[in-house]
């Protein structure tokens, strides 16, 4: 079927990224890699629920750091490898996605919305006041420096990464095509219509949130080890707020290809900001501009990158 | 006797302090041509949305093919067998008029006992449905391209995609020129004819004394009629209702 | 847990009258949100833009800061026209308010918090006011000036409104707006100005709220606002959406409650308990505490 050979595909376009990575033999490729992978993973899981089924959700922050500090809890408790407590991260975050589906996806949409919003408040608020993970103080760990095998530990988190992306992409893409995706579309064009249509919307809105949340789980839970140090304001930053949003919107949300758009080029823009240092002292401009450049692609562009490109092809076949 | 198909009693339905529906009750048997006539207003979509699961009556119960239907989501309903079409139509906007069909047949046709159809299938239901309503040529455009008249017709398809035992046509005609009305009302003989039940909700006169077999009218959310249809326009408080004292 | 009735009647008499003052804060969203469908999440940020504006004419100027929240009152009505107007043209008239509509308010959101940190900094700003110090008592409660007068305020500019509202042929034509456009236009007048006008009402409502805002916390930053969009929605879903009177009930009890849960667990669980009441009531009662 076309989704493996899909996946494979992606597995050698990955393998030759990380090569290429290698080969510029400067660390912080690795590093800068990681961040604009993660926010890769954000992209797509959120697009899912929002560009796919039209659910917006404001909680980023809170799944991803669901997953951050499931990793700092279970850290404290025993020792896993990596990929083990992403994959505990991914359930968490997707048992909360799950919960909070079910009390507010029988409602509107805007409530939904509002919910997403007050959940990662609510959140915030419950890890800065539990001591067993640090509060607002955060919690350290000693970061191991190297791996067997590849060398850098960077190196071993950007392929984690690199791997959970690929992953959530081939997942984004076989659901378009599929009967889920279908529903999911029904269910973002006219929910009335899909539901007399026989498409069970409850159940493929929750399914939406579950998946959205997990991956927003597993993309959080390798942050401790990046860092080595977390702490809620940096586990619940508004970067993550608006970068989730924003990539799929410009990129554009009907398809896996937006968000993969919109992340490479806010991602790398916001890389090469940081480095350049042309705003030096003021950080916020970079994250202040990927909010105008959001609303001027709303008002203006509102299928994003891609449906610009699609317009113009169809203007050109006429 | 065998039982109706559809049994709805004593439906009430109320929108804050204005009733919308007052204690329906109404039978429908199995393979009847039913005609729901009623001035704008009279509660006819509302009881439709009562039906079908898409509004939550208050008081009264429905029974469809012997299983009660309150309390069940429309897409249950519409898996048991109950289509409708909606009065305003309601397309997905971001697929094609053949994808439109899919998601019943995906969704419905699918859902039923076991065995889920192959694709190739999909497809020739689709385009069969499309030829039955005469669509076939807007196949792979979006509904923003379709007519008023060509959307209606999308949502009479769409709603027997779902192979249904029973469909509701809520206003499907309106705006059809003579012989468009003809097409379909000749499109729903022939569903018919097959077996399926059809409760027509129409203001187009012609076309519902001509198609029903009874005639069932509201006025301000009560029944006033349920009979023959030559007997039940010359009744005169059905008289009254649409020309006034 | 030092429980006494001193403590209690004082956290109660504190609760009432912040009470009155989220009202006040809230009435923009019932106005927006409840009456004309309109998901402005970035009402926060207009408040805090509010706060900001009475902390700057206070600190040149030193004018009294609730007096400059009513005197910027006509700034942030031309404010609110404006951005209903994008609104209007960009998502409203194509029918994709959803998605769009509520990127949209997010981004703008966003970008209010974001230059207010470029321009003021992250530290907290406060207002100097000759009154503010002072406090009445009634036996042992204390009625701080704090929150006295913002709280009357409040009440005055709620209640101001609501005549407003009801009285008024624009007041009433904003209600029939909301569940009718067709006929308002039949009555000659435009629904797209009525909605124009309710808006940017709505948004100078943010401007005094603001201001109160800086006097009863004694010093803002800007990412406070969002600690007041699960406020702000609660009270709103919870008073029944555009009602005004629910919302005055939802708003004394969520005042009540939030200063209950400060004076007895701390202060640092008072933001869970807003968004713990919208959750609540979304998953309960999403119609209102007095029902619809």
């Amino acid at each position: 079927m076309r989704n493996h050979l899909f996946l494979v595909a992606a597995l050698a376009v990955g393998a030759l990224v990380f090569f290429l990575a290698r080969s510029v033999g400067n660390e912080y490729v690795f590093v800068a890699g990681y961040v604009v992978l993660q926010y890769l993973v954000l992209a797509t899981a959120w697009n899912i629920l929002g560009g796919y089924t039209g659910y917006v959700n404001f909680g980023t922050p809170a799944f991803f750091a669901l997953g951050a500090y499931s990793t700092a809890a279970l850290t404290k408790l025993v020792t896993l490898p990596l990929p083990a407590l992403m994959v505990a991260g991914g359930v968490v975050s997707g048992v909360i996605g799950l919960a909070m589906g079910y009390l507010t996806l029988r409602l509107r949409g805007v409530f939904f919305s509002i919910a997403t919003l007050a959940l990662a408040v609510v959140l915030k608020t419950f890890i800065t006041n539990w001591s067993f993970i640090g509060g607002s103080k955060g919690t350290y760990i000693v970061r191991p420096m190297t791996v067997p095998l590849l060398g850098s530990y960077s190196q071993y988190l950007f392929l984690l990464m690199l791997l959970l992306s690929i992953g959530a992409i081939t997942i984004a893409r076989s659901i378009e095509r599929s009967r889920l995706g279908y529903g999911f579309a029904a269910i973002r064009d006219d929910e009335t219509a899909a539901e007399a249509s026989g498409v069970p919307t409850l159940k493929l809105k929750l399914i939406a949130t579950t998946l959205s949340g997990a991956l927003m789980g597993m993309a959080g839970a390798p942050y401790l080890y990046y860092g080595a140090y977390l702490n809620p304001e940096s586990a619940f930053t508004l970067d993550y707020a608006v970068n989730s949003i924003a990539m799929p919107l410009i990129g554009g949300t009907t398809s896996w290809i937006g968000p993969l758009i919109g992340t490479l080029l806010l991602g790398g823009v916001q890389q090469w900001a940081s480095v350049s240092r042309i705003f030096e002292g003021y950080p916020q401009v970079n994250v202040l501009l990927v909010g105008v450049v959001l609303v001027l692609f709303v008002v203006a562009a509102p299928n994003g990158i891609l449906g610009l490109l699609r317009s113009r092809r169809r203007r050109s076949t006429v | 006797m065998s039982p109706p198909l559809l049994a709805v009693a004593e439906v009430g339905k109320r929108f804050g302090g204005f009733v919308a529906l007052d204690a329906i009750s109404l039978e429908v048997g199995a393979g009847e041509r039913v005609g729901l006539i009623g001035p704008n207003g009279s509660g006819k979509s509302t009881l439709v949305n009562c039906l079908c699961g898409t509004l939550r009556h208050e008081s009264g119960s429905v029974r469809f093919d012997g299983a009660v239907m309150d309390g069940l989501p429309a897409h249950e309903r519409t898996r048991l067998g109950m289509a409708r079409s909606f009065q305003l139509p309601r397309p997905f906007r971001s697929l094609s008029v053949a994808e439109n069909l899919r998601i019943p047949l995906l969704y419905t046709v699918n859902a039923r006992g076991g065995r889920h159809l192959p694709p190739t299938e999909i497809d020739e239901r689709s385009r069969e449905l499309l030829g039955l309503v005469g669509l076939t040529e807007k196949a792979g455009h979006l509904p923003r391209d379709l007519s008023q008249v060509e959307m209606r017709k999308l949502e009479l398809a769409r709603a027997m995609a779902a192979e249904p035992k029973l469909l509701i046509a809520d206003e499907a005609m309106a705006g059809l020129s003579h012989s468009e009305v003809d097409d379909i009302l000749a499109l729903l003989r022939r569903l018919n004819e097959r077996g399926i039940t059809i409760i027509l909700i129409e203001h187009i006169m012609r076309a519902v004394m001509s198609f029903s077999e009874r005639l069932v009218v509201l006025v301000a959310g009560r029944k006033i009629a349920d009979g023959l249809p030559e007997q039940v326009i010359r009744n005169p408080e059905v008289e009254r209702a649409y020309l006034g004292e | 847990m030092d429980f006494s009735l001193d403590l209690l009647l004082n956290a109660l008499a504190a609760g009432l009258m912040l009470g009155g003052f989220y009202a006040a804060v809230t009435v923009g969203i019932s106005i927006a949100f409840g009456m004309l469908d309109i998901v402005n999440i970035a009402h926060p940020a207009f408040i805090m833009l509010g706060s900001y504006v009475a902390y700057y004419v206070n600190d040149r100027l030193g004018l009294d800061p609730i007096l400059t929240g009513i005197l910027a009152m006509p700034a942030f009505f031309a404010l609110g026209a404006l951005i209903y107007q994008v609104y209007y043209v960009a998502f409203e008239r194509r029918g994709q308010e959803s998605l769009r509509g509520l990127a949209f308010f997010f981004g703008i959101l966003f970008i209010t918090e974001v230059s207010l940190i470029l321009v003021f900094g992250v530290d907290y700003r406060s207002v100097q006011a000759s009154w503010v110090g002072g406090s009445k008592h009634i036996g042992i409660v204390d009625f701080p000036m704090r929150l006295l007068v913002p709280c009357i305020v409040s009440l005055a500019l709620f209640g101001a409104l609501h005549l407003y509202l009801t009285r008024s042929f624009i007041g009433r034509a904003i209600a029939a707006v909301s569940q009718d456009p067709m006929a308002l236009r039949l009555m000659a007048a435009n629904p797209v100005r009525i909605k124009r006008i309710a808006f940017a009402i709505a948004i100078s409502t943010a401007s005094v709220a603001g201001a109160m805002l800086i006097v009863i916390q004694q010093a803002v930053e800007p990412s406070m606002g969002r600690d007041y969009i699960g406020r702000v929605f609660a009270i709103c879903v919870l008073g029944g959406m555009g009602s005004f009177p629910g919302t005055l009930v939802a708003a004394m009890l969520l005042g009540v409650v939030e200063s209950l849960t400060q004076t007895f667990y701390g202060p640092s669980w008072a933001p869970a308990v807003s968004f713990g009441f919208l959750l609540l009531t979304l998953a309960f009662r999403p119609a209102g505490i007095l029902g619809r």
